[in-house]
């Protein structure tokens, strides 16, 4: 009891404002610090995306059309996968979905799996 | 021999006797049993409650040498753990990870690996709020030194308003390891009774035009911006603030165990079988504690059966509502400096409490919207008060450790 009567009330009073303040001050610095992280590697990301693509569309470039591989109107070029894909009553989205869907559940590159179709049932 | 002896004997050294020499026990052992009902029959936090309560009726069981609560008083550095080894019972042996702050720490750890951290990442000023809800543990603080407790007491009073369990066992096991067992029981109560406490201030202190604030949904956070935050959250908090580290340290490992997707097998560990044997160890031995009369200076009981528990839970209750209210008036802040578009419901939610506080946001939210969720956008102040209560916890121990 003395010795909480010797800490007092300003005391008290002082130490929690600054106690409030040093939290307060921790959090809002690591708001900022998120900002900055975020920005780099939204940054990062961007550019790596960036190449990704221009690397992907000059591989595409590059693949040789062969004699066998004639041009069916009901085929739609898959740049993304191994092949051609034929789509029966599927918009381009939800196949592009699917496949994506695929690929992540056997841990594969896209463009390393050959989709023949995607058919909507019913 | 003489059976009448032998009987006589047994009922001599039988608890009964020990019962009726010390009302205290019996008390503490309906009070057990409560809230053992509470946790069973009501579901307040049972993963807790069922081994707090459990621990409460086995040392208030005379005679059974499981618990000696008179090996750990005095001086935190004189008590002498090698005796405790040689002559103390397994809840006193088990109570060594409480007292030297290691079972608050692996609970972090768990806690950790369990929390995901996106959502406040995905909309930073979050934070804020997270650590306007701590205005509680300073109020808290300073009643606590008006009402006549020590600076060290008081601190770990303050401390029920970041309405953070372990962080409450981690100072207080520190500061006053006499008021371990009011000091969890009220922090674990309060935290049971959150959708209790908090709707009422939530409905006081908003309108009904803002709690019908529907909130957008954020940008997503990348993978390498949620391996990054761990470490960097370590290296800036333990650098402002090294007494925190045991804390904070064992928090963001254990998500970096998450996110870092390399060490699924440490994350699974650290979430499921760690988790739930510290949880054992941690809530029947604070239970423990709770003995109802423990002898101490000049014949006063400092056991759990005095004033200053009473008055503990009553501080409790305030700091849990001075925090509510403290993350309601910045989330009123917030709402005007965005134009509208922050619901201020999400700022009680800062009073960590995961998730328990941000499903009261949740639910208050879709009272006066039904087509509002603000489950996610509640999570980021959720979370952010665990870092702030620990932030709080640290600057404590800084100052009176």
């Amino acid at each position: 009891m003395d010795a909480a009567q010797s800490f007092g009330f300003g005391s008290a009073l002082g130490i929690s404002v600054l106690g409030f303040c040093i939290v307060f001050f921790v959090l809002v610095v690591l708001m900022v610090v998120i900002r900055v992280l975020r920005a780099l590697m939204e940054s990062v990301d961007t550019r790596k995306a960036a190449g990704a693509a221009a690397s992907a569309s000059t591989a595409a470039a590059s693949v040789p059309v062969g004699p066998s591989m004639s041009i069916n109107p009901n085929m739609v070029p898959a740049t993304g996968s191994l092949g051609e894909i034929k789509l029966h009553k599927v918009d381009d989205t939800t196949a592009a979905m699917l496949m994506a869907i695929v690929a992540d559940e056997l841990k594969a590159p896209l463009n390393e799996l050959r989709f023949i179709s995607i058919r909507e049932k019913n | 021999m003489n059976i009448g002896n032998v009987l006589s004997n047994l009922w001599a050294t039988s608890g009964f006797v020990g019962l009726t020499a010390r009302w205290e026990n019996v008390v503490m052992i309906i009070i057990a049993c409560v809230l053992l009902y509470l946790a069973i029959v009501k579901k307040f936090e049972p993963l807790l409650l069922v081994g707090i309560a459990f621990g409460m009726l086995l040392s208030n069981l005379p005679y059974n040498g499981m618990m000696h609560m008179e090996l750990f008083q005095g001086d935190p550095a004189s008590v002498d753990y090698m005796n405790i080894l040689h002559h103390g019972g397994l809840l006193d042996i088990l109570y060594i990870g409480v007292k030297l702050g290691i079972y608050p720490c692996l609970i972090f750890m768990g806690v950790g690996a369990m929390t995901d951290f996106g959502p406040m990442m995905a909309r930073p000023s979050s934070m804020i709020l997270g650590a306007a809800a701590q205005v509680g543990v300073y109020c808290a603080f300073i009643l606590a030194i008006a009402l006549g407790f020590m600076p060290n007491e008081a601190a770990s009073i303050g401390i029920i308003g970041g309405a953070d369990g372990p962080t409450a066992i981690f100072l207080t096991a520190k500061l006053a390891p006499h008021l371990l067992g009011p000091i969890a029981i009220a922090a674990y109560s309060y935290m049971a009774l959150i959708p209790l406490i908090q709707p009422p201030i939530m409905r006081a202190l908003t309108t009904e035009t803002e709690r019908k604030v529907v909130m957008t949904q954020e940008r997503p956070v990348s993978k390498s911006t949620k391996i990054i935050f761990p470490i960097a959250v370590t290296i800036f908090i333990v650098l402002v603030l090294p007494s925190v580290a045991p804390l904070i340290g064992c928090l963001m490992l254990g998500n970096l165990f998450k996110e870092c997707l390399v060490v699924d097998r440490l994350s699974d560990t650290t979430q499921n079988a760690l988790m739930n044997i510290v949880t054992i160890f941690l809530s029947l031995t604070v239970g423990a504690t709770s003995v109802g009369y423990i002898e101490g200076p000049g014949g006063a009981n400092i056991g759990f059966l005095s004033a200053s528990t009473l008055k503990i839970i009553v501080l409790g209750l305030l700091a849990f509502s001075f925090s509510t209210a403290g993350g309601l008036i910045f989330g009123k802040i917030m709402y005007r400096v965005s134009g509208g578009k922050i619901n201020p419901l999400i700022g009680s939610a800062g009073v960590s409490a995961v998730p328990m506080a941000a499903r009261v946001s949740q639910v208050e939210g879709q009272k006066a919207n039904p087509s509002n969720f603000l489950l996610m956008h509640a999570m980021g102040p959720n979370v952010a008060g665990v870092i702030g209560s620990a932030v709080a916890a640290g600057f404590l121990l800084a100052v009176f450790g």
